[in-house]
């Protein structure tokens, strides 16, 4: 699978650290553009916050809509950081080494993004300190521990805490490789960030086994972000559609799903802009593939095994409630396209090589994965809600409104607009992994052929 | 039915459905004396209307022998209510007179509650409350005002319960059954809502509700409520609205 391909460190330098020595033309342009996108959506954020969340759509019943979807959608995305780069460490996957830093940052950024939704959704988002700060002594009493909502935070902030540490750690080499690239204010940044970098063996030392600690650390974290973003709804008993038992693996799959899906656009985006083609090779997203079919099959199974139990208990308005996510507009029009997206178009496509290793279909794949995994959290969601109770006089539908598009919008050029910031100032890409790699692999004669293999010290 | 484990108090309402005429005085009764915003056509349009009590009326049958079914629902303060766990700061809690309360202070208004609650009986302030000029002195002091952000829904009218047991303990005696009315059941023409303590065993509302014809309101869930309903009795029918009501 991994190609032998000679890359001198210079040329692995000056290619990888070409988003910060010398600026790409197009990144002004596109920076300015996703800026003001970002400001017009702050801008909303802070009329909604003024005026009040009478400018969405959400009535009753449906209380929870847009804002929550697209929460859950990006808490999912963030699974792409962990995914990637703790478990495929780990597990010692060769082919990670150019995605790990990529994967880590969607991770940071997106979860910085999903933390503003339910902040922003909100009665009283200045208030929300009491919410989230667990000893508030002020008002004598501690939060409920037993709500999902003082859960989330803990979970998310501890998710947000490994993931900025493990990406730091893993910059640390290319900040010092940076540092000696470097002069005037740039130098004195990248020295203090460094924190005294000199590539030492004790140092190498220390790096990885931070690295390895924080990857085995964080592996609790990657079944429980998802499970407790999941129990926001399961633990509702009586909202049908919702209060599943089968939520808590069932989420964490379908976000390692789309968070890996992610990991694969921004993959094909940073080979494209950056021309790093020796860098970012088609068998990256070969592999990459090949673990999207397996965790695309095993979230099938959980779909339909939440279908399963949901018909199995034969709960009248269980029934219904999946009779009209199934069949009725326009919540029918939704469950096709996203049975569609999700897995009918892509998974069928990529069990061919030629599909796998084809980057802009590769491309365009993994982004039908995330438009249906964004419709599978609001087939969920907003169904389970705007359900018809046995009371006629809670029977509304939902309809978001344009502020909560425009909010929707926002949270995708954001995270875009800072990772695009951040390519400014440091690599995408691992220089130390791709250098490590590249140490690693060698060519085993097996009979008369040359196989490339990695080469590993024992341990 | 509810567990008599509170002090001696267990507030709770008996809703004789056989007598509902579906005027809707409680509906008005409840919305003067709590200070609830106008509904105006434009919020009931949107769904956003506020009516800690409801009529809701079914139709049966055809004309010429249609019957309007009328049932008062409210919140029904269950014992296990859905919404009290999921409040992430405590803003909706069970008091030890069995009475779930919303402390408004607390509310950040995640509106996790009214998601969680089955009887839909919650309610969020998407805006400011407003009230015409004429009405600014019509406000009752002693009910807060809900700013915009937060959520509200039925108090058994707390603050009369309060003033009651005030006045009791002031005057040295137990609470005279009868004495604490909510604003709908002192409404109620046909004494169709009856307000007690269910902890006194000879309480208007704890005879009224060992009658035969109570059921609670979606007892699949468990929850336990404060208030009973009584079946209305149908002459042609063993069934009343409010069965198909529970088992719907």
């Amino acid at each position: 699978m991994q190609q032998r391909r000679e890359l001198d460190q210079v040329y692995t330098n000056r290619k990888l650290l070409n988003g910060q020595l010398d600026t790409p033309k197009w990144w002004l342009p596109t920076v300015v553009t996703l800026g003001l996108i970002v400001m017009i959506g702050i801008a909303v954020i802070l009329v909604m916050v003024n005026k009040g969340l009478g400018v969405t759509g959400l009535a009753r019943p449906v209380y929870w809509g847009l804002f929550i979807t697209t929460f859950v959608f990006w808490v999912g995305i963030s699974h792409a950081g962990i995914m990637i780069s703790a478990i495929l460490r780990l597990t010692q996957a060769e082919w990670r080494r150019p995605v790990t830093r990529a994967a880590e940052l969607l991770t940071v950024f997106s979860l910085l993004t999903a933390l503003v939704f339910p902040l922003i959704h909100a009665g009283r988002p200045w208030r929300i300190a009491y919410w989230i700060m667990p000893y508030d002594v002020a008002r004598g009493i501690y939060p409920n521990i037993r709500s999902p909502l003082i859960m989330d935070p803990v979970a998310i902030g501890t998710y947000l805490t490994g993931s900025t540490l493990f990406l730091y750690i893993a910059l640390l080499p290319d900040l010092g490789n940076l540092r000696d690239r470097t002069t005037g204010w740039r130098n004195a940044m990248y020295t203090v960030l460094s924190l005294g970098w000199r590539g030492n063996p004790r140092q190498w030392k220390m790096q990885t086994v931070g690295g390895i600690l924080l990857s085995a650390l964080m592996l609790p974290i990657f079944v429980s972000v998802h499970s407790i973003v999941s129990w926001d709804f399961a633990i509702a008993s009586a909202v049908e559609g919702w209060h599943s038992t089968i939520f808590a693996p069932y989420f964490v799959i379908g976000a390692v799903h789309s968070g890996v899906s992610a990991v694969v656009t921004m993959m094909a985006l940073m080979r494209w802009l950056w021309k790093w083609d020796d860098f970012i090779r088609p068998e990256h997203f070969d592999a990459l593939a090949r673990l999207l079919i397996v965790v695309a099959t095993g979230w099938l199974g959980f779909t339909f095994l939440e279908l399963t139990f949901a018909l199995y208990g034969q709960d009248a308005p269980e029934i219904a409630l999946r009779e009209m996510q199934m069949f009725q507009w326009p919540w029918n029009g939704l469950f096709i396209l996203f049975f569609l997206t999700a897995y009918a178009i892509p998974v069928p496509m990529w069990l061919f090589k030629r599909v796998r290793t084809n980057i802009a279909l590769m491309f365009w794949t993994s982004i039908l994965v995330n438009i249906g995994m964004w419709l599978e959290r609001f087939l969920i969601i907003v169904p389970g809600l705007a359900r018809r109770t046995p009371f006629v006089y809670t029977w509304e539908a939902y309809r978001p409104s344009p502020v909560e598009w425009t909010i929707f919008i926002w949270s995708f050029a954001w995270v875009t607009f800072l990772m695009l910031l951040f390519s400014k100032f440091f690599p995408l890409v691992p220089l130390f992994e791709q250098k490590e790699s590249q140490v690693f692999t060698d060519d085993v004669m097996i009979g008369r052929a040359k196989v490339p293999a990695i080469v590993r010290e024992a341990d | 039915m509810t567990i008599a484990s509170f002090g001696s108090h267990n507030w709770g309402m008996v809703v004789d459905v056989d007598k509902c005429i579906g005027c809707n005085a409680c509906v008005i009764a409840c919305q003067a004396e709590n200070n609830i915003p106008i509904n105006t056509q434009d919020r009931v349009e949107r769904a956003r209307s506020i009516s800690w009590i409801r009529v809701e009326r079914y139709w049966e049958g055809d004309f010429p022998d249609a019957k309007a079914r009328f049932i008062p629902i409210m919140c029904q303060h269950c014992e296990n209510a859905p919404c009290e766990p999921v409040c992430p700061v405590y803003a909706t809690y069970h008091n030890s007179e069995g009475n779930n309360v919303q402390v408004y202070n607390r509310c950040v208004g995640t509106r996790y509650c009214a998601n969680a609650c089955p009887y839909i009986v919650r309610f969020f302030n998407f805006w400011e409350p407003v009230w015409p000029e004429s009405l600014r002195n019509h406000l009752n002091p002693d009910v807060t005002i809900r700013s915009r952000g937060i959520m509200e829904k039925c108090s058994f009218c707390v603050h009369r319960i309060r003033r009651e047991s005030r006045k009791a303990r002031s005057e040295g005696h137990e609470i005279v059954d009868g004495a604490i009315q909510t604003a709908c059941s002192s409404a109620c023409p046909t004494t169709a809502l009856n307000f007690g303590n269910f902890n006194d065993p000879n309480s208007k509302v704890s005879k009224m509700r060992d009658d035969q014809r109570h059921y609670t309101l979606l007892d699949q869930f468990a929850t336990d409520p404060n208030v009973i309903y009584l079946a209305q009795i149908d002459a042609d029918k063993k069934v009343g609205v409010g069965e198909a009501a529970t088992h719907g």
